[in-house]
């Protein structure tokens, strides 16, 4: 790596050092302090187990990001196919040998982690799009077999996710996966029949979904009809919600959170807590420095002069977005609650690791922005 | 690959840049759309979010309400309150109910029965409701459960408190009892169900029911905070209950224990008032049962031994209990005949034992007859003849009026006892609207003697003999006691008052009083005059007299010498059925007649003799002559009332200072 490093050798390693980006640095360590403290108030007040273990991996995952941001953006292009059939075959690994936790079977044991590998898909899938399509002829992007392989690329890892089952992460590995193609120059017209294809066999993969998730789409519609059972959760959060008014109210003062009303509050709800305590002002702030960071991530794959660097900056700062504004628009009560973590805010490892790889592979992007990649 | 060319580099770059701005646009919209939604949520619609976190978060515990005392008049409780230890179980906060359930049962060492019930009670009620495992434990069942607390998780010993009467049985009757309420009682009163929590005792009967929105008192409240799983976290305030108001009684607790004593083993009734303040001083009614057994749900046993007992301790009987009151109506009948000038005082009957009339043998109580009799005589030694040749003269409408007037066939208190009874004075039109059969003439002789159709409370007897020895001024008679009703002082010249007033209207204009407004029983007859001339009052008082005091008087064996408690009464002896010509000629001794047959024993008194306080009426029902089983109890509880009469001005005094 340092040979490779030596060899485009414009560069010392104070150089590289000044030119992270900082603001994005900084925003992400605002986010992993705002995180913190929203985990101290879901544990109510006390340095509890989701606290402590959230700071820990917070603390390790920020400093291997930053460590990885040295790497040669190459090496990612380099590993980009390797990333991801890795990943692939943990997905597989999970579902035969997985950790089988609340119905859903999507762990595996790596022994100092449990790695939930679908989360990790979420990355690794555009890094494979970036590096498919980095080399990749403009005109020959929307030839069959240039429409295929990525296509199947794609639908591997959702096929093996829908089964775990979990329908929550494979509408979001799709859903980043479908935007790196678009911008990678896909015709529209392929995603307008694909969309035409799946509204036809809707039916037929509602009749395939468990009974659980179809109750939580028919509850989305109407969540008062059964205010205790399905429609609890998104009942809950609102008022959560609604009851922060325009300051919140108050760190570790948010009754809902702290009386249990909220469920599943340290992951896909820690946002509704963060809410209540600290009000409109507070949400405003917290998508205020989200919008930061994907404005930071745009910019550095704007500068970037590879197109793998430049694809792979532009999907993630896309798929972020989409993680965050699902995750929002599901406690707001605009989408069915559909499993899906805010990035960083939430506990959970493999969700902040894939994150953290994410950032650094956008830092290295910044750090060699001039650096071509064959 | 490498040939492909800067063209198509630059071609892919720029499609690359132009999708991500308009990306970003979308980006941008959408985070509008976000800002949009928590804007309406947080800001517009933060009021309505904010109460429905609060209806979430707190919670109401609403505590029983403690329960208003009753107190006799010396200040002694009758009904009131203790702690006791619940333990109760709310079956949804409940992991696994049927291991809590096995544990409570060895711990408490509840026997099959009882757990049973528990299992019924517990599939009857909702999972939320409350579950009174056990309405009483005692200390040591309570520290058992304490002690084994961390195991049971759900169960919830609770500190409450209990009616309790102190005085068991003996003021059953009086007061009536509390039991948990029913549903009924739910519907019915808008104060019960307001204050409803489960377990709650409300009055079923008497006073305890009556007075029930006085007694009930106000719900203390705990509100807490509570966690989605209902458990309490914290308590954020707590208002204390009021408790009931406290009632003082009237009545007198020790000759109300006398009045038990004297009808131990007896079924009957013992009635006391103040014939001037009408104060109840004592009202028995026997037998009794301990209203403390229907607290905690009385026991299958307890109450079967209640319903079955052959006396029917059930019965109210001093206003519930309908009897004929033979000849302890003689008073009012000698005055009805004395008001209307139907005869004078000089007036004479020969008494041979039997008198033919219509047809038919009216027999005197004495088969030898009393021979010539006037007016105070026949009182005195009850002659029946007389009062038959009298009422015959008298007719049974004028009797009705004057009946009534002093309180006979009218609820005595009205509305106070849901249960009293109005009973029956005969008259003409009475029986034409009732029996649709017009009146026989023979019927106003039995009628003058207290029998055939007329039947009244003891109560009213009792009433009606206080109204008589108050010199015969209608009072209000009362069990409630209030400080600001009229004195004894206050009353008596009242009734002064009112004696001249109408001796200056009977002076001034010798037409007959109207009998017609006198029918009105409201307050502004209060210590109005019952009668015409005053003397026929006096007239009847002293023949009372003479029937107690003088020899050959019905109840001469139970007079008093001593001025002090000395007393004037009138003896009664119903007949429950019609004594046929065989039984005559038997005369059998009562104990040889069977108990259903045997006649009531009844006695009405006033005393002290001269200036009088005090009336009672005695019923013994099947105790046979009233001379024999009626007037030796008046004896007995006479001296009790008179001396009790100073311990009883003292406090009124005491009372009235305090004001």
């Amino acid at each position: 790596m340092f040979k490779e490093t030596a060899l485009s050798g414009q560069t010392t390693f104070f150089q590289k050092l000044r030119s992270l980006d900082y603001i994005l640095l900084v925003c992400i360590l605002m986010l992993g302090v705002i995180s913190s403290l929203a985990m101290y108030a879901t544990d109510g007040g006390e340095l509890l187990y989701h606290t402590k273990s959230h700071v820990l991996r917070f603390i390790i995952f920020f400093v291997m990001m930053f460590a990885l941001s040295f790497l040669n953006i190459r090496f990612w292009h380099a590993t980009g196919y390797l990333f991801y059939i890795i990943v692939l075959g943990l997905l597989v690994w999970a579902s035969l040998y997985g950790i089988t936790a609340s119905g859903s079977q999507r762990w595996v044991d790596l022994h100092f982690i449990n790695l939930q590998p679908s989360e990790l898909m979420k990355i690794a899938i555009i890094v494979c799009f970036a590096k498919f399509y980095h080399r990749a002829q403009i005109n020959q992007i929307n030839n069959f077999k240039n429409l295929l392989i990525p296509m199947m690329i794609l639908i591997l890892p959702i096929l093996l996710v829908v089964s775990q089952p979990d329908l929550g992460t494979s509408i979001l590995i799709a859903l980043s996966g479908i935007i790196v193609l678009w911008l990678a120059g896909i015709n529209l017209k392929y995603f307008v029949y694909s969309g035409l294809f799946l509204l036809i066999s809707l039916p037929f993969v509602i009749s395939f979904l468990k009974p659980y998730q179809k109750l939580r789409i028919l509850t989305f519609f109407n969540p008062d009809k059964d205010p205790l059972g399905a429609g609890y959760q998104i009942i809950q959060s609102k008022i959560a919600i609604g009851s922060g008014g325009l300051t919140g109210k108050g760190f570790l003062k948010g009754t809902q959170g702290y009386l249990e009303f909220l469920p599943e509050k340290h992951t896909d709800f820690i946002f509704t807590l963060f809410s209540e305590e600290h009000g409109f002002i507070g949400s405003l702030a917290l998508l205020f420095i989200y919008g930061v960071i994907i404005y930071r991530v745009i910019d550095i794959g704007k500068n970037a002069r590879s197109f793998f660097g430049k694809l792979f900056c532009f999907g993630f700062a896309s798929s972020i977005f989409v993680f965050i504004t699902v995750n929002m628009s599901m406690v707001l009560g605009l989408l069915p609650i559909v499993g899906s973590p805010l990035p960083i805010m939430s506990y959970g490892g493999s969700s902040m690791l894939a994150t953290m790889i994410g950032f650094s592979i956008v830092m290295s992007a910044k750090i060699y922005q001039k650096q071509l990649i064959a | 690959m490498f040939s492909s060319g800067r063209d198509s580099g630059y071609k892919k770059l720029s499609t690359v840049n132009r999708r991500m701005f308009i990306m970003t646009a979308a980006k941008l919209v959408i985070f509008g759309g976000i800002i949009t939604r928590l804007f309406s949520l947080q800001i517009n619609e933060n009021k309505k979010y904010l109460t429905l976190s609060d209806k979430n978060r707190l919670r109401e515990w609403r505590l029983p309400p403690v329960r208003g005392d009753f107190e006799d008049f010396f200040g002694n409780k009758i009904a009131s309150n203790l702690k006791v230890y619940q333990l109760h179980v709310v079956p949804e906060q409940v992991e696994d109910f049927r291991y809590l359930m096995i544990r409570l049962r060895d711990i408490l060492d509840l026997d099959s029965q009882t757990f049973k019930k528990i299992l019924k009670k517990r599939s009857q009620q909702k999972s939320w409701e409350t579950l009174i495992i056990s309405e009483n434990l005692s200390w040591d069942q309570f520290a058992k459960i304490n002690f084994y607390l961390h195991e049971l998780s759900g169960a919830k010993p609770v500190l409450s408190v209990a009616r309790n009467y102190p005085y068991d049985e003996k003021f059953t009757h009086l007061l009536g009892y509390v039991a948990q309420a029913s549903e009924k009682d739910l519907i019915e009163n808008e104060v019960i169900k307001k204050s409803h929590v489960p377990g709650l005792r409300v009055g079923k009967i008497g006073l305890e029911k009556t007075y029930e929105n006085q007694l009930i008192g106000s719900n203390g409240i705990q509100r807490y905070e509570v966690n989605a799983y209902g458990k309490r976290i914290n308590q954020i305030d707590f208002v204390e209950g009021k408790k009931g108001t406290n009632i003082k009684l009237t009545v007198d607790t020790e000759i109300q224990a006398q009045c038990n004593e004297l009808l131990k083993d007896k079924a009957g009734s013992i009635c006391v008032m103040d014939i001037y303040t009408g104060e109840l001083i004592a009202m028995h009614s026997s037998p009794s049962f301990d209203p403390n057994l229907f607290l905690y749900g009385i026991s299958h046993d307890n109450w079967n031994e209640i319903l079955s007992h052959p006396k029917k301790p059930l019965i109210n009987r001093s206003i519930q209990g309908l009897y004929p009151p033979g000849s302890t109506i003689k008073p009012i009948v000698a005055l009805s005949a004395l008001e209307n000038d139907v005869i004078s005082t000089k007036f004479k009957v020969n008494c041979t034992g039997k008198t033919e009339m219509y047809g038919q043998t009216y027999h005197c109580w004495k088969d030898t007859g009393h021979g010539i009799v006037d007016l105070r005589e026949a009182l005195k030694v009850s002659c029946d003849t007389f009062f038959y040749e009298m009422s015959r003269r008298l007719g049974v409408d004028r009797l009705n009026l004057t009946a009534k007037k002093f309180g006979l066939g009218e609820k005595v208190f009205n509305g106070t006892y849901n249960e009293e009874k109005k009973g029956l004075i005969p008259s003409t039109q009475w029986k034409k609207n009732a029996l649709g059969r017009g009146w026989v003439l023979g019927e106003t002789l039995i009628t003058g003697i207290g029998q055939g159709y007329m039947q009244t409370t003891p109560l009213q007897l009792c009433l009606m003999t206080a109204q008589l020895a108050n010199g015969g001024f209608r009072i209000k008679p009362k069990i409630i006691y209030d400080k600001k009703s009229d004195s004894y002082e206050k009353i008596k010249s009242e009734m002064e008052r009112n004696r001249i007033e109408l001796l200056s209207d009977f002076q001034q204009d010798d037409a007959l009083v109207d009998f017609s407004l006198e029918k009105k029983k409201g307050d502004t007859d209060l210590y109005k005059p019952l009668y015409r001339n005053q003397e026929n009052i006096k007239f009847v008082l002293e023949a009372m007299f003479a029937s107690t005091n003088e020899v050959r008087g019905t109840s001469y064996s139970s007079r008093i010498k001593d001025k002090k408690y000395q007393f004037a009464g009138k003896t009664g002896t119903s007949q429950v059925k019609k004594i046929t010509e065989i039984q005559r000629e038997l005369d059998l001794d009562i104990s040889q007649i069977p108990y259903e047959e045997r006649d009531h024993a009844l006695y009405v008194a006033f005393g002290p003799y001269v200036n009088p306080r005090y009336a009672l009426s005695v019923f013994v029902e099947h105790g046979g002559a009233g001379s024999s089983a009626a007037a030796p109890l008046a004896k007995k509880l006479f001296k009790t009332i008179i001396d009790r009469h100073e311990e009883r001005e003292k406090i009124r005094e005491k009372s009235l200072m305090e004001i």
